[in-house]
């Protein structure tokens, strides 16, 4: 078996300590090792990853592999980030018994996911502690969209309102305020219920899935191809990133590997989109503490880099750029001169408006101390990206897992121990700061070549895990391809899925009107969790 | 204080002209396709490219009948890409009141293996060519609105299942360079202010019923503006188990703002059509 150096003494670990137990062990790519075995395994197995050795669960799917294989597949995928690899345990959970273990009691991080699974395919979850309804609200018929016996285009009967049963907050003066999913202001839907005690919040409940359009089922049902335009309609901030961990995916089934011009076009672009979003987030915790002028000036820079997006890709949000087997469109000497130039500029104003807000000790005040999400809290939940970095959870798929150009460049990971609103904030800045030097990098000593190589129809079966750190955090996209060259499954996880829970976390204590703000500082995608 | 008043005057105005000076978008964006009608020998191709059904081609009785929906278009580029016959505009003032307005058709004779013929008929999109005339419901719409309203709008968002990059733009109009308060134009917090909805996303299910409501809450006279492929058609995402599709299946919509997303330009171009504010073209 041809894997990393690195993963052996895990590997070794695991096989003499689970032994027989073990049905089989493959690893289609060095860093991606997949292990087959039985229900019972998981609990044991999955304590043995996360304590000895450090491993995130990263993604827990299903797939309905019944045609084939007679069985449901739920997939546990860890990342061991200082081994550089992925230990993904398959285990199959028959039709006769759709029921299993649920991991949450040990693993917090997994609630969301192993409900949606309960949700998805009819899988019922043995021993959660609130096995209810997460991804499908209250008033779903029993229908289980990602089954393979389900149609797309199954027609439900319309929506007739909320029959959530929301938990009760009681006590003298003590009340509820429900917010959403119509917000205030120009953002996604969604659904908080806080419950106060005078000011202090003492519990929120977020419900989402709102703009639940059955992306992953659309998957299924479209040419490869055209899969690569709706990993970009996943999360409209992050459609570069959504895009390219959709075509690394493609890319490792069909082993097939972007040339290096590509690569490090998709670098510039991932660290574009990245620099856009920081300074619009940047920009709008400002405006929810009152200092609007500071915003003003991140839109104005903002506005700077979308354009530059628009002369690179012909897209302002950077869509229609990225291609299975590298990008669509390669950059001449004047597109290259407009990055440099675009750099230049920005290096300074950045610093600037950093300095504007820094200054302002109002704001400050504001931010310090607001929003605290603890470390610990971070490492129970999964936390990831900007939100776990600024609360002392030190990883980035960048360096540890290193992607499209990565390898390539040097830069820094900032991590914070505090985890509140000013760390969230400031994490942003660093990487800014980070990105521009990367781009700068890259564009100095661009590789000279295609852009782009034919990615053949992987054969039927084959799976494949794609990754990119994006500018909120790790996305992964887990696919299985089908026979008639589509796909079988294509599991998306965006970072907002792991983090949304952790903003319950870190609003306790807090007052509703600092709510905006630590929203803000973790701005986290309902489209993307919702899918 | 003084930094921060010294560093407003350093910069400048920032803000547009626009609509008075023409939209500022680069050469290389990509909008509004345009199709060599008369060159075109196989539509086929460029059809299956099409990630959203945005072009359609139908055989029937020895004719070919090919449609181009910009209400479905995300001006991903890809049928260009698979035929010469199609080249991407910059063009991104797509506005219509009407959704016929937003599609082409053609006609052709069949030729032997599925290739096309003589071109018989085409039915332009207004919009590829000449101005678009306004109905007569458009018309009385706007001596209405201009009554009711005067010179002054106010908009609530509402994302019906949008992938949030409609609303990363329609954010950006609040920005000094759009600066869509230029116009007396504003976006309030609630639907009761409001004399506009804009409305993003394929409406989901789980956004219909507030959908519906956010609509009812809005007092009359209010205006509906759907924005971006999504809005427009369902866009890639169409119609399915939790879509619904464009925002017209569940309520009546007065302009359609084509788009994935639309930028910021075609975003004013469609609200101030809606308002008539634009001179007719």
């Amino acid at each position: 078996m041809n894997i990393l150096p690195a993963l052996q003494p895990i590997l070794e670990d695991l096989t003499e300590r689970f032994d027989t137990r073990i049905q089989a062990v493959e690893a289609p790519r060095p860093n991606e090792v997949y292990f087959h075995a039985q229900m019972e395994l998981v609990p044991g197995f999955c304590a043995q990853l996360y304590k000895k050795w450090n491993g995130r669960l990263v993604s827990l799917f299903a797939d309905d592999a019944r045609v084939q294989d007679g069985a449901f597949h739920i997939h546990y995928v860890f990342a061991i980030d200082a081994a550089h690899g992925f230990f993904i345990l398959r285990v199959p959970v028959s039709p006769a018994q759709p029921e299993f273990i649920s991991l949450t009691n040990a693993l917090p991080a997994v609630n969301w996911q192993e409900r949606e699974i309960q949700d998805m395919f009819g899988l019922k979850l043995e021993g959660h502690p609130n096995p209810r309804r997460c991804a499908l609200h209250d008033d779903w018929p029993e229908v289980y969209p990602l089954r393979k016996d389900f149609d797309l285009h199954t027609v439900l009967p319309p929506f007739t309102g909320e029959r959530h049963k929301f938990r009760e907050v009681e006590g003298e003066g003590v009340f509820q305020v429900p917010v959403g999913p119509v917000h205030a202001g120009i953002i996604e839907p969604g659904h908080f219920l806080f419950s106060v005690a005078g000011e202090p919040v003492l519990y929120l409940q977020i419900r989402l899935f709102y703009t639940h359009k059955g992306t992953e089922k659309l998957f299924e049902n479209m040419p490869v191809t055209h899969g690569v335009r709706l990993a970009e309609s996943i999360s409209g901030d992050s459609s570069f990133a959504h895009a390219t961990a959709f075509c690394h995916a493609v890319e490792r089934a069909a082993n097939v590997e972007a040339p290096p011009r590509a690569r490090a076009l998709r670098t510039v672009c991932l660290e574009l989109e990245r620099v856009y979003n920081h300074i619009a987030d940047i920009g709008a915790i400002a405006t929810d503490v009152a200092f609007v002028v500071a915003n003003t000036h991140a839109m104005r820079l903002k506005e700077r880099v979308l354009r530059l997006n628009e002369q690179l890709t012909g897209h302002r949000l950077l869509r229609g750029m990225a291609a299975l087997g590298g990008v669509l469109f390669d950059w001449g000497a004047g597109q290259i001169e407009a990055i440099r130039q675009c750099v230049a500029w920005l290096r300074p104003e950045f610093e600037s408006l950093v300095g504007l807000i820094r200054e302002s000790s109002s704001t400050r005040d504001r931010l310090e101390t607001t929003g605290i999400l603890k470390p610990q809290t971070a490492r129970d939940l999964g936390v990831v990206g900007i939100a776990g970095r600024a609360s002392g959870f030190d990883h980035d798929l960048r360096r540890d897992f290193p992607h499209a150009a990565y390898d390539r460049v040097n830069f820094t990971v900032p991590v914070y121990q505090e985890g509140d609103v000013l760390h969230r904030m400031q994490v942003r800045i660093d990487e800014v700061q980070q990105a521009l030097s990367i781009i700068e990098q890259l564009i100095a000593k661009l590789p000279e070549g295609a852009t782009r190589v034919d990615v053949p129809t992987p054969p039927a079966n084959r799976v494949a895990l794609g990754y990119v750190e994006g500018w909120r955090g790790e996305i992964f996209h887990w696919i299985r391809t089908a026979a008639d060259g589509r796909l079988a499954r294509c599991k998306i996880k965006d970072p907002s899925l792991q983090n949304w829970p952790a903003l319950s976390e870190a609003i306790l204590g807090n007052i509703i009107p600092d709510f905006p703000v630590v929203n803000k500082s973790f701005n986290l995608s309902y489209s993307g969790t919702d899918r | 204080m003084f930094d921060i008043i010294r560093k407003s005057l350093a910069t400048g105005i920032v803000t547009t002209d626009y609509p008075q000076t023409p939209a500022e978008v680069a050469s290389q964006a990509r909008g509004r396709p345009e199709i060599d009608y008369a060159k075109w020998r196989d539509a086929r191709p460029a059809v299956a490219a099409c990630p959203t059904g945005a072009l359609a081609c139908e055989d029937g009785g020895g004719t070919r009948t090919v449609k181009l929906d910009l209400g479905k278009c995300t001006f991903c580029g890809l049928c260009a890409e698979a035929d010469t016959a199609i080249r991407m505009t910059n063009a991104c003032e797509l506005a219509a009141r009407r959704k016929e307005d937003l599609l082409t058709t053609a006609q052709y004779e069949l030729g032997p293996a599925g290739a096309q013929g003589k071109l018989v008929a085409t039915q332009r999109s207004p919009l590829a060519t000449q101005p678009s005339n306004l109905d007569s419901i458009g018309t009385e719409l706007k001596a209405r609105i201009a009554k009711v309203l005067g010179r002054s709008l106010h908009i609530r968002e509402v994302d019906a299942g949008s992938c949030n990059g409609c609303e990363i733009e329609i954010v950006g109009l609040n920005s000094p360079v759009y600066d869509i308060e230029r116009f007396g134009i504003h976006f309030v917090a609630s639907p009761r202010h409001a004399d506009m909805l804009l409305v993003t996303g394929p409406v989901s299910r789980n956004m219909e019923l507030a959908l519906r409501k956010t609509y009812d809450a809005t007092p009359d006279p209010r205006l509906v503006v759907a924005v971006g492929a999504c809005g427009c058609s369902g866009g890639i995402f169409g119609q399915n188990y939790a879509s619904l599709g464009g925002v017209d299946k569940v309520i009546p919509v007065d302009v359609y703002i084509p788009g994935c997303p639309p930028n910021p330009h075609a975003l004013l171009h469609g609200i101030l059509t809606a308002i008539g504010r634009l001179p007719e073209k």
